[in-house]
């Protein structure tokens, strides 16, 4: 298993060729409480970058992309059901989809958490 | 994931009456030196606050998170700062008449120490600011809106008569308490501010400071707005968030309170374009005024006193639990462009969305149905009276 962050902050878990993916808890942090997620349909196609999910705060609006091209194998449902589980586990059950990855060579240049972790301090 | 797309007032454009798109920090590319800073700045940061950029200063935008602290309010004390907005003394000859030359209020019968809802107008009818302005003898006491009161000042000085002076109160800071507690609280520390009644005012004492204290605010709650030499103002935010009943609140609960309560934001559901009239404001119109006309934009706000304006302020109730924020287009059954959201999003206590906007008035009857257009898709959505959750205010006489 690995895991990936984008500067997006976002999350990439890798199992195989599945990929689940989230938003990472500096995003949460930054988007404060979250009051709704939409999450995407199994059997969707995403392309790298597409938007896939939705997620809201009280104060803002966030597109959630595909950070790796692929098959939608899952949306989260708990996540669409209780939104603020994102907020609670953000890089843990607030996963927001599943996909069943078409070309792993797409997550190399991806942050590995360490850096990830490091690059926000920056910020 | 996506940069946000910024709803409410979180930035300074709110006065521009644009939406903002930008970064959670509403950061709007401008350096900090380029700010202003509260006097209660340092603060703000020791109790978590999250600063940023609005209208001019930063702002603390939350502390433990919006939706805690707007239930807090609601059912405690919450402290707001909100020394960015304007106080303004107007003293001078004359000046209650000189002051019904942009307002539509009846400043030459106002009482003493009774705060009035007013609405500074251009010539076309269209509201520059809405503000609260209270006699103090002769003279008059004016809160405005922060990322507004430069353009007010600058406006009123050019049509003041010489003898009327402007002072802008600087050294003042601007503290709320509201929720159904403030009145325990704070008539603890400064004993007799119970005794006023909701928009009534006066001059009181504590920390070794003259303060001037009205029962009023921008929740719906019960609640008191406190005007303070910036020097002692910390020790009366220090001195309230020791009340466990009290906690500070940001702006982004600032937001979503006045919203549930139906309170217009300037910038927003106002702006140089709306009337009073399509405001929904018709209130601060006085009664002699209307008789008698004879204030900025007269012509045509009689003209839809008589009439009716083409476009109404509405509340919305939205379907689902998506919120619909400002910047969505109102939709009528066959799709035709009948308006535009101008706030909206997510009621903590409600717990679902609700938005304000503009609608044309054949349409603005409650419980009309209506879509709501927003980034390609449509949302079901009916009209809805105003506020949202009931106003708590505290009436004399009432029980």
């Amino acid at each position: 298993m690995s895991l990936y962050f984008t500067k997006e902050h976002e999350w990439i878990r890798v199992e195989g060729d599945t990929a689940t993916i989230g938003i990472s808890n500096h995003a949460q942090e930054q988007l404060g409480d979250i009051v709704f997620a939409e999450v995407p349909d199994a059997g969707r196609r995403l392309s790298k970058g597409q938007e896939a999910a939705v997620v809201e705060s009280v104060k803002a609006a966030s597109d959630v992309y595909a950070p790796v091209s692929g098959e939608v194998i899952e949306g989260n449902q708990a996540v669409a059901d209780d939104p603020a589980l994102v907020n609670t586990d953000p890089e843990g059950q607030g996963w927001f989809f599943k996909l069943k990855l078409d070309n792993p060579g797409e997550l190399d240049g991806l942050m590995d958490e360490a850096s990830y972790r490091d690059w926000i301090k920056t910020l | 994931m996506s940069r946000e797309v910024h709803s409410g007032p979180t930035d300074e454009t709110q006065a521009r009456g644009t939406p903002y798109s930008g970064d959670p920090e509403g950061g709007a590319g401008l350096p900090p030196e380029q700010l202003d800073k509260l006097p209660l700045d340092s603060w703000h940061r020791s109790k978590g606050g999250r600063m940023v950029p609005f209208a001019g200063y930063e702002m603390p935008v939350q502390y433990e998170g919006i939706i805690a602290e707007h239930l807090w309010t609601r059912e405690n004390a919450g402290l707001f700062d909100v020394s960015h907005m304007g106080q303004l003394f107007i003293h001078g000859r004359a000046v209650a008449a000189a002051l019904e030359r942009f307002m539509p209020g009846d400043f030459q019968a106002a009482k003493d120490m009774k705060p009035k809802y007013s609405l500074l107008l251009n010539e076309e009818g269209g509201i520059i600011d809405d503000l609260m302005a209270t006699r103090r003898g002769e003279d008059f006491y004016v809160v405005v809106n922060g990322a507004t009161k430069h353009g007010d000042i600058a406006y009123m000085e050019r049509r003041l008569p010489g003898e009327v002076v402007i002072d802008h109160m600087r050294s003042q800071a601007l503290l709320a308490l509201q929720g159904p507690k403030a009145a325990e609280v704070l008539d603890a520390a400064i004993p007799g501010v119970a005794q006023l009644g909701f928009m009534e005012a006066g001059p009181f004492r504590a920390f070794g400071h003259p303060l001037w204290i009205s029962r009023s605010g921008y929740t719906g709650e019960d609640g008191f707005e406190i005007s303070i030499p910036a020097m002692a103002a910390q020790d009366l935010a220090d001195w309230l968030v020791a009340d466990e009943r009290v906690k500070p609140i940001g702006l982004g609960a600032r937001d979503s309170l006045r919203l549930e309560a139906g309170l217009p934001l300037y910038g927003h559901d106002l702006d140089d374009r709306t009337t009073p009239v399509m405001a929904g404001l018709t209130f601060a119109i006085n009664k002699r005024r209307r008789a008698e006309g004879g204030f900025a934009g007269a012509m045509r706000i009689m003209a839809e006193l008589q009439n009716g304006a083409p476009q109404l302020r509405v509340g919305f109730e939205v379907e689902g639990r998506q919120p619909v924020r400002e910047g969505a287009l109102v939709l009528d059954g066959e799709g035709n462009d009948v308006g535009k959201i101008t706030s909206g999003g997510f009621s903590p206590s409600l717990q679902r969305p609700i938005a304000m906007g503009h609608v044309a008035t054949g349409l603005a009857e409650p419980g009309t149905a209506l879509k709501l257009e927003q980034r390609g898709k449509l949302f079901d959505a009916r009209v809805a009276a105003m506020p949202f959750v009931p106003h708590r205010y505290h009436r004399k006489g009432a029980a």
